[in-house]
């Protein structure tokens, strides 16, 4: 992809700014029923979800105990690994968004929850909610573009580096939850430019050394432990549970902004921004998952990241109903709602990590028409004043 | 100086056995796994199971409760703050309690009378089922008897004012006291635990004074000169709508015993929504006049105040802060939230701003 303003064919050139704020009416009438809907049956379900996910949790560590028998340990390992998916994605996740905190219990709020991931929670909300979903797939503000180390985008500058890209890109899928809490340290650059002497930046990295210590005590010491002759199956166990949850989540979020048809934006493009143009920002730089009900729920609902996008703070089990009427909403305006199976999308992140890893292929200059003139100006609805 | 072998250090084990405990369930604590299966065990936050909801009157109904283990007990005359979770969303609300005090492991109940529009009491009187959990505070009040009951007693209460009342009366601790109750309610069958109020002045335990409003009018405190003549020399006890407690206390300071009276007013602080409001940021002692587009966020900063703040749009809930009392308003739609103390409520500063005055906790 190239950020949308230099595109030869620009997808919202056919857009008014008048048109682009009256989509923004119409997608803040929508957040506005559904808060207004917001009652009992979404409360009982994070409950069922929460509790589900506890109890499949204790089950699956129970099951482990015995995990020198063969067959205890692929029941025991299969069901810890949906606990923790669970546990990160339709739990963490979306608690952490705030998604719930219109219930005012203080047990399952944004501000007192914490989870089973190695980067501290308040950390995660500050990196996550702060900066990617404000400045989402605009290049050079949004860092969950390739995460820092990675080239998904023509307009990242090519360096040599990237040439391992496919492979700091497996590594970074197996030990997810260690690079996020790099990148919410923002360790790369603290490293690089001294930043490291800073206290504030010495405070961060101890909670998440505490964090880090606590599951590793918890994963690979304690339960071995208490499994007696089984400590090396149940640690093997625990750790291919924790493998696969990171493999999983890291597929599930590299879907959400990294296919094939998703947009990104340039930094002066944000300038003045109105709430219209977030709006469709957030249309167009995230791409859907299509799949099953239960696809969905192990994603955390992310499987609708067009539909998060818009609105992060709605309770997920709400993203599967209004996304008809959004995508409705993109075919009356003329945008491309992106949408795959996972497979499909998996693929077509994987292929642009494979081949951004290469330098720019020089393209034949387009046919210059005075109607088109689109790829060199960018539209005046989103550059605004 | 004898040196001592300290005694074994059980607590201190059991602090140790919790911590392991701790460490198996990180990053979540024990109690949130415990809760899944024993919510009343001791040690567990208070909480109370609904046993039974028995109607009174037509839009008054008892809550039969088992609190939890970790309950202390009450003083009759005391309330409970109860937390329920009404379409999702938990609400906090203060009830009387209504039962005698009996050893910690019984049920306590509550009265509830349905008031229109109340969200909370229409829910527990009309929707409520056996079974629901809901969570509790400790009961607190000092609008209780004194240790040794007073020999002559009166009781100036109104509509849900009985509730209180109720909980003394049924404790006997005024089995030897001369003990009358004026009681004022729409009509006869409104009167909420009305048999058993007739029932106690049959037997002659009590003197009732009914007073059914919607056909002789709202009590004059001034009639207590004709109804109970002796009232003055009463110690009393009044609770009931503000309107009769404010003219209870013109009425007994003016006669120069104002000690003799004791009042409950529930929701001693309305909440009156305005348009902007004074805004108190506690712990740093801060308050700032804030106009009702000025965002807290920013009200809070021009003030010096060291906020917690993120995308300022709204999305990212990294400026989010207990309002303590109050009530705000919702940039983004209008809606307003209110709170009491106690409640837990927190609100997005970013995107709310004051809506009458209001108080944060930073």
């Amino acid at each position: 992809m190239t950020v949308m303003q230099k595109k030869a064919d620009n997808p919202i050139a056919h857009l008014t700014a008048e048109d682009i704020e009256t989509l923004g009416k119409e997608l803040d009438a929508i957040r506005e029923r559904i808060i207004a809907s917001r009652g009992e049956r979404d409360a009982a379900y994070i409950r069922k979800v929460i509790s589900t996910q506890r109890k499949l949790e204790i089950g699956s560590r129970v099951v482990l105990l015995f995990s020198l028998f063969p067959p205890a340990w692929i029941v025991g390992t299969a069901g810890l690994s949906v606990a923790k998916i669970l546990e990160n994605m339709e739990i963490g996740h979306n608690v952490l968004h705030g998604q719930w905190d219109w219930m005012r219990d203080p047990k399952i709020h944004s501000t007192s929850w914490e989870w089973d991931h190695v980067a501290p929670a308040d950390q995660w909300k500050q990196s996550h909610n702060e900066l990617h979903h404000r400045y989402t797939n605009v290049v050079g503000k949004d860092n969950d573009l390739g995460y820092g180390i990675m080239r998904v985008d023509e307009d990242q500058p090519w360096h040599p580096a990237h040439l391992g890209q496919p492979l700091y890109n497996f590594l970074n899928a197996c030990f997810f939850e260690y690079g996020i809490a790099a990148y919410d340290l923002d360790l790369g650059n603290k490293l690089k430019d001294g930043g490291h002497k800073d206290p504030e930046f010495r405070r961060r990295v101890r909670a998440v050394g505490r964090k880090i210590r606590r599951q590793f005590l918890k994963d690979y010491l304690l339960f071995p432990v208490l499994s007696g002759p089984s400590f090396l199956h149940t640690l093997a166990a625990n750790f291919t549970a924790n493998l696969v949850r990171n493999l999983w989540s890291h597929s599930v979020i590299m879907c959400g902004h990294f296919p094939d048809g998703v947009e990104t934006f340039e930094k002066t493009s944000i300038e003045g921004e109105t709430r219209g143009e977030w709006y469709v920002r957030q249309m167009l730089g995230s791409a859907n998952i299509s799949g099953s009900r239960l696809m969905h729920i192990m994603t955390g609902n992310l499987s609708f990241q067009i539909e998060h996008h818009l609105f992060p703070d709605l309770p997920s089990n709400r993203y599967q109903e209004i996304a008809p009427e959004i995508r409705a909403l993109f075919d009356r305006y003329g945008l491309k709602y992106t949408t795959g199976s996972l497979p499909r999308q998996v693929f077509s992140a994987w292929r642009k990590v494979f081949r951004l890893a290469l330098p720019n292929r020089r393209q034949p200059a387009p046919p210059v028409t005075p109607l088109d003139d689109s790829a060199d100006h960018p539209t005046p609805a989103l550059v605004a004043a | 100086m004898t040196a001592t072998v300290p005694p074994p250090d059980t607590r201190s084990f059991r602090r140790r056995l919790w911590r392991l405990a701790e460490t198996v369930t990180t990053p979540v604590l024990p109690s949130d796994y415990l809760d899944l299966i024993a919510p009343l065990r001791a040690g567990a936050e208070l909480r109370g199971r609904i046993v039974a909801v028995h109607p009174e009157t037509p839009d008054a109904a008892t809550l039969v409760i088992q609190p939890g283990r970790s309950w202390r007990g009450h003083v009759p005359g005391q309330y409970v703050r109860l937390g329920v979770d009404v379409d999702g969303v938990r609400q906090w609300r203060a009830y009387s309690v209504t039962s005698a005090p009996g050893r910690r492991a019984h049920p306590i109940s509550v009265t509830v009378k349905a008031i229109p529009d109340g969200v909370v009491s229409n829910h527990l009187v009309r929707r409520l089922r056996p079974g629901t959990i809901v969570q509790l505070d400790q009961a607190r009040g000092d609008f209780v008897l004194p240790q040794r009951a007073p020999s002559r007693v009166l009781f100036l209460t109104a509509g849900s004012g009985i509730t209180p009342v109720a909980g003394m009366l049924r404790s006997g601790a005024l089995a030897g006291s001369d003990v009358v109750l004026v009681h004022s309610a729409p009509t006869a069958a409104d009167v909420v635990f009305g048999a058993e109020l007739r029932g106690l002045a049959e037997r002659g335990a009590i003197r009732l004074i009914e007073r059914h409003t919607e056909v002789e009018g709202l009590l004059d405190v001034a009639e207590l000169d004709t109804l109970v003549p002796d009232h003055l020399e009463r110690q009393t006890w009044a609770c009931g709508p503000l309107g009769l407690l404010d003219a209870a206390e013109a009425h007994w300071e003016v006669r120069g015993h104002a000690a003799r009276l004791h009042t409950e007013r529930f929701r001693p602080t309305v909440i009156t929504a305005g348009d902007g409001g004074t805004v108190t940021f506690t712990r740093s002692s801060v308050t700032v006049a804030a106009a009702g587009a000025t965002p807290l966020l920013d009200a809070g900063e021009n003030a010096g105040v060291l906020m917690p703040s993120g995308c300022r749009m709204g999305i990212c809930f990294g400026c989010v802060l207990p309002l303590r009392q109050g009530a705000v308003r919702d940039l983004r739609n209008g809606q307003l939230t209110t709170a009491l103390p106690g409640d837990g409520v927190r609100v997005q500063t970013c995107v709310s701003a004051a809506a009458g005055p209001c108080e944060l906790e930073i």
